[in-house]
């Protein structure tokens, strides 16, 4: 089970224009962990995450996954391994149906005919979208587009599942749907998200980012009761900690 | 933005109908880009006053049309589109042919303006059978047809992308174009100014975001080449549709056979 683990050692990426998103980040994954990794916008979050994939190349540093370290004659392995759902669907969904978007990936991978199928309906199913196998991609709405972009990296049965901002512009259903299927998903996911409840429901572990550099790296339970680390790194603690505004007496002030 | 947005609807809408199931469809996409090349050549092989003997070959997109269930209407719609270009191509052929042809009644018909006719019908017949190829084969499965009969991956997959950057191109250009309609308030916005700064933007825009999709195509284990998802090989089937259509087009290459139904017809009833 070792492919499951994500190590990050000493990693650094500058922009060509001289921004320096990540500056010496490193961390360890290991299998079966649900880690989220938050920060404000700009903190370097979705440039972290494009490298445990290759999507985009280290200016410094290491990317290993499990016993491999991620370089151009890797990449193929490390793409099977580490399924990414991108921030935009839009950018993810390009063929005509559905169905052939979530194919794409198995025939990339040499698979034929039923197999295909059996992938595409079996990943369908679990994000609760058979019923939109025929339809354009681009007739879907925003949760319906979520969660096929989810579906066509889950029908390539990937150890790892990473994630950018997985809930971003969702209603409260879609968004709970969302959350079921991560739930649902047994091996490894790391995601980056601004909705800070899911990861009190979702995430054991917690890596905060500022300015491309780690803040906090720990369970998320004891982060989000650190209330100056939040203020500092431009986060708010999550609702469901927060104390009730009708005891506090707060919330007179929302009273029309 | 609405021509740019109806008109990426409707290459949509073309690519959609080539997951449909019946025969013309199951069809391997070698077969139907061969036909469909045998029919432009031969269209395209008559002289520039040739007319009755181009009508025999609407038998094809028609046949076709008809096996397939395709919208005929549809179709009808996007190839009568492309009249008014064509139009203009041919526009000073009445000019300068003046070659008398032949008389109806006391009009005189000329070289230009049979030629002008010959013209629209040549495209019409040649745009309508490449509609029919891309909306019972999908544009994927022809450059992989393309590709299994010798043209290197290098082109087919340089014309998938091209493909693929139309859409995302027209996407962008609606969305920019509509924030500067709505913030121009009925006037010109800052005229040429704005507008090439827009369209400096929507270069590095589309740029952008195409360099996104790549990568999402490459995390799903793209390595260059489409997978189409309909397995077929050339058996029987397309053997047969190749040879028959082909015979038929070199038939009526050939022979002038809407001549000869002509003269059937004022020898039976003088």
């Amino acid at each position: 089970m070792s492919h499951h683990i994500v190590e990050v050692i000493h990693l650094q990426h500058i922009y060509p224009d001289g921004t320096i998103a990540i500056r010496d980040v490193s961390f360890r994954i290991t299998h079966g962990e649900s880690v989220a990794i938050i920060g404000a916008n700009g903190a370097g979050k979705s440039t972290l995450l494009q490298h445990l994939n290759g999507c985009l190349e280290a200016t410094s540093g290491q990317v290993r996954i499990g016993d491999t370290l991620l370089s151009k004659g890797t990449l193929p392995d490390i793409r099977r391994t580490v399924g990414m759902v991108f921030q935009n669907p839009d950018d993810q969904l390009f063929m005509p149906t559905v169905f052939d978007d979530v194919a794409f990936g198995p025939l990339n991978l040499g698979l034929v005919g039923t197999e295909v199928e059996k992938r595409v309906m079996d990943a369908l199913i679990q994000v609760g979208a058979a019923h939109l196998r025929a339809k354009p991609p681009y007739h879907l709405s925003g949760g319906e587009k979520k969660r096929v972009a989810i579906a066509t990296v889950l029908a390539m049965t990937p150890d790892i599942l990473v994630l950018d901002e997985p809930v971003s512009g969702l209603d409260p259903f879609a968004r709970r749907q969302i959350m079921t299927i991560l739930q649902e998903f047994n091996h490894t996911k790391i995601f980056t998200t601004h909705d800070l409840n899911m990861v009190l429901e979702l995430c054991q572990r917690t890596i905060i980012l500022h300015e491309g550099e780690i803040m906090a790296d720990g369970p998320t339970g004891d982060i989000f009761q650190n209330d100056v680390l939040l203020a500092a790194c431009h986060l708010e603690k999550p609702f469901a900690l927060q104390l009730c505004p009708a005891c506090t007496g707060a919330a007179g002030a929302i009273k029309p | 933005m609405i021509s740019i947005n109806t008109a990426v609807i409707d290459l949509k809408r073309l690519e959609l109908m080539a997951g449909g199931n019946s025969p013309i469809h199951a069809l391997d996409a070698r077969a139907k880009v061969l036909v469909t090349f045998v029919f432009i050549v031969a269209v395209v092989s008559y002289g520039r006053y040739e007319l009755a003997r181009l009508i025999p070959f609407c038998i094809f997109p028609a046949v076709i049309i008809a096996l397939a269930d395709l919208p005929a209407l549809f179709l009808a719609r996007k190839i009568a589109l492309i009249c008014p270009f064509i139009a203009m191509i041919g526009f000073f052929n009445p000019v300068f042919d003046q070659t008398e042809l032949f008389r109806l009644g006391h009009v005189v018909i000329t070289g230009g303006w049979i030629s002008l006719v010959s013209l629209i019908i040549r495209s019409l017949l040649t745009v309508g059978a490449a509609f029919i190829l891309i909306g019972t084969t999908g544009f994927a499965a022809l450059c992989q047809a393309l590709e299994r009969l010798g043209i290197p991956q290098l082109f087919t997959v340089q014309l998938l992308f091209l493909y693929r950057y139309i859409f995302v191109l027209a996407d962008e250009t609606c969305r920019a174009s509509r924030a500067r309609e709505l913030r121009s308030c009925d006037k010109k916005g800052l005229g040429v100014v704005s507008f090439s700064s827009l369209v400096g933007h929507l270069l590095l825009r589309t740029w952008q975001q195409a360099v996104r999709i790549h990568s999402a195509m490459l995390a799903r284990g793209f390595v260059g080449q489409f997978h189409a998802r309909r397995q077929s090989r050339f058996g029987v089937a397309e053997f047969c549709f190749v040879l028959g259509w082909s015979s038929l087009f070199m038939t009526l290459r050939l022979f002038d056979i809407s001549g000869m139904i002509g003269k059937m017809v004022t020898g039976i009833f003088p």
